[in-house]
């Protein structure tokens, strides 16, 4: 084990740029290496401070990798049932106008068990966050085909490659909430490399300033890497999201509306 | 208060309304769907929350949302429905939220009838949701007394931070009677310590409190046979002091009829006219089917000859009160499946059959 001396915390900070941010609980997560649910997680948590709404927030965790999300954030936070957080998110909003409500779902918990409940509290063009992220594949469970894998990739339920006859083509969420009347915000961005990045930070900011706004529903899709379920080295999986996700899920705005527009709008 | 007349639906309703419900979320099914029409009027005039949902799994995902913020919150449903809120009803219980749940009962399996059934006693008394947990389940019978539970429900949820079904079925939902509203209560201002809400507004002395999670899950397997103790200690508590129940002509009956709900209106109705006739007989129903009045079936079971159970099932309570009054004394069962109601003919032709077998055992023992 290497140890740092001196330990991290006395190093000197006058130069300090980076730390954790206030809405991150103090706390490592069970992520795999190369994953970026961290990442996620990390600006989600740096917009809810530049904000400053973490005292008001609530997050709606999912039932996939993202399960313990709750312990991570540092805010008041519910745990739904799997597909079930805009539903629950529904109930708390309304009850709870003044906070922010966010869920924070995977591919398998919004694009497959949950579509419902995403459709509909879009359709109601519910005052709520949804940040997606879409990694292709049912990671909690050990790399199952998801409704979002591509065609012919390998996973542990479609050992031979996914097949469209079969299981049809790979759904495109953003586009698919774009034209409901009661969303104001949706769009796709991907977490593979620095710049990127920045700019998912800039949408996740984007969908929280139309909920502090009381537009209605914001939907933020972020490609998002797998390494250990797509049995790929991190920058590998890195590139994979690169070469082989983005021609399938093109980045863009897919809806802005109007108050929003003139706002970060680079893909 | 005067007495009105009532249709069981709206008056449920209306009870919740006056008990501060300050949430309803709910799917449109028959025969509970007066009870969602009436809060479609009633909570938007209040300045409450009305929201009918795109299914029932996501109308009782919204209550446990509204619940997991401390407000008082229902749904309504009816069998079917009640069958897709399984899961959600699980994960409450798992959270220890506290919601109500009306369930108006129809005839199943599957699809069956809207016909009025008794058959959801096993789903909501025994098997709510996966998981080690028990309801409290209140059975009315009359209207006023369905009125009177809708308060009570909301009181016992909080307290017990549980769910409470309220049960009844299709007829006491459909049918009207004369019954008096209770006194309007305000929505509760504040929120319950453990609620999601803000954090900023739970702070005390300039300090910020802890984060509040509702959550059901506890990875470790110590982790949660801790939690299923504590949540057995608190259902064993909710046993000790909340076991409900209603009788007449017991004192000196020497036959029980033990029915809930509308059957326990029919059983009650056969009783009085065999009282006349001078059969020594009565009525136990019970009120709450969980906790289910066990302990008062065995002091019965002690000096009543034989038991008579009348369901509008197959015989689902049947069982629970022959494993309270024993193997000793007899219990014969009269049910009737479908949607269709016993009549209190059938129930009277059944006692008298069970009255005459029993006094000519009597005649035959040593």
């Amino acid at each position: 084990m290497v140890t740092l001396e001196p330990p991290i915390e006395q190093l000197p900070c006058e130069n300090l740029i980076y730390s954790r941010p206030e809405s991150l609980a103090e706390i490592q997560t069970h992520y795999c290496p190369g994953c970026t649910h961290g990442v996620a997680h990390r600006l989600v948590a740096e917009v809810i401070d530049e904000l400053e709404i973490q005292e008001r927030t609530i997050l709606v965790a999912p039932v996939g990798c993202a399960v313990f999300a709750y312990n991570y954030f540092d805010f008041d936070s519910a745990e739904a049932a799997h597909g079930r957080a805009p539903a629950m998110a529904t109930g708390l909003k309304r009850v709870n106008p003044n906070s922010i409500v966010f869920t924070y779902q995977g591919d398998g918990d919004l694009a497959s068990i949950g579509i419902a409940e995403a459709i509909h509290a879009a359709t109601r063009g519910e005052n709520i966050t949804v940040i997606f992220v879409n990694n292709a594949i049912y990671g909690m469970t050990g790399g199952q085909m998801a409704p979002t894998s591509l065609i012919g990739q390998v996973t542990t339920s479609s050992p031979t490659g996914k097949d469209a006859a079969l299981t049809g083509m790979p759904m495109h969420i953003a586009e698919m909430m774009a034209p409901l009347p009661g969303v104001v915000y949706s769009v796709r961005r991907s977490l593979h490399d620095a710049r990127h990045t920045i700019q998912a930070k800039k949408a996740i900011r984007t969908a929280f300033e139309a909920q502090i706004q009381g537009l209605g529903f914001s939907i933020v899709e972020l490609l998002s890497s797998c390494p250990t379920n797509w049995k790929m080295t991190p920058l590998d999986a890195a590139h994979w999201v690169r070469d082989e996700m983005i021609p399938v899920y093109p980045l863009g705005d897919f809806k802005v509306a109007e108050p929003l527009q003139n706002k970060n709008r680079s893909a | 208060m005067s007495k009105e007349l009532l249709k069981g639906n709206v008056a449920i309703a209306e009870a919740a309304v006056r008990a501060g419900c300050e949430a309803y979320f709910g799917y449109p099914i028959t025969p509970q769907t007066e009870l969602l029409e009436h809060m479609s009027k009633r909570m938007p005039e209040l300045g409450r929350v009305f929201l009918q949902a795109e299914s029932e799994v996501a109308a009782v995902n919204m209550v446990y949302g509204a619940a997991s913020a401390g407000v008082r919150v229902m749904t309504s449903s009816s069998s079917p429905g009640i069958s897709l809120m399984q899961e959600g009803i699980s994960y409450i219980a798992g959270s220890e939220v506290p919601a109500v749940i009306v369930d108006v009962m129809r005839g199943g399996p599957g699809l069956g009838n809207i016909q009025p059934s008794q058959a959801d006693y096993n789903q909501v008394v025994k098997q709510a949701g996966h998981g080690d947990f028990h309801p409290i389940v209140l059975a009315p019978s009359t209207i006023q007394e369905a009125i009177d539970m809708m308060v009570l429900s909301f009181d016992l949820a909080e307290k017990y931070r549980t769910i409470v079904f309220l049960v009844l079925d299709g007829a006491i939902g459909q049918m009207m009677e004369p019954a008096e509203l209770p006194p309007m209560q305000e929505v509760k201002k504040k929120r319950p310590f453990w609620a999601l809400s803000s954090q900023e507004a739970r702070r005390t002395n300039g300090e910020l409190p802890q984060k509040n999670v509702i959550t059901s899950i506890h990875l470790g397997a110590e982790a949660l046979h801790k939690f299923n103790e504590h949540l057995q200690r608190k259902l064993a508590q909710i046993e000790a002091n909340e076991v409900r129940y209603y009788e007449n002509y017991m004192e000196d009956a020497e036959v029980a009829v033990v029915a809930f709900g509308t059957a326990g209106r029919v059983a009650e109705t056969a009783v009085k006219t065999l009282r006349a006739e001078g059969v020594p007989v009565g009525l136990h129903r019970p009120i709450t089917l969980w906790p289910f009045p066990e302990k008062r079936l065995q002091e019965l079971a002690d000096r009543v000859k034989a038991f008579l159970v009348v369901e509008m099932n197959a015989g689902q309570m049947f069982h629970d009160v022959r494993e309270a009054v024993g193997r000793e004394v007899p219990v014969e069962f009269l049910g009737r499946m479908g949607g269709l109601i016993p009549f209190p003919t059938e129930v009277e032709a059944e006692v008298h059959a069970l009255w005459r077998r029993t006094e000519v055992l009597e005649m035959h023992r040593p």
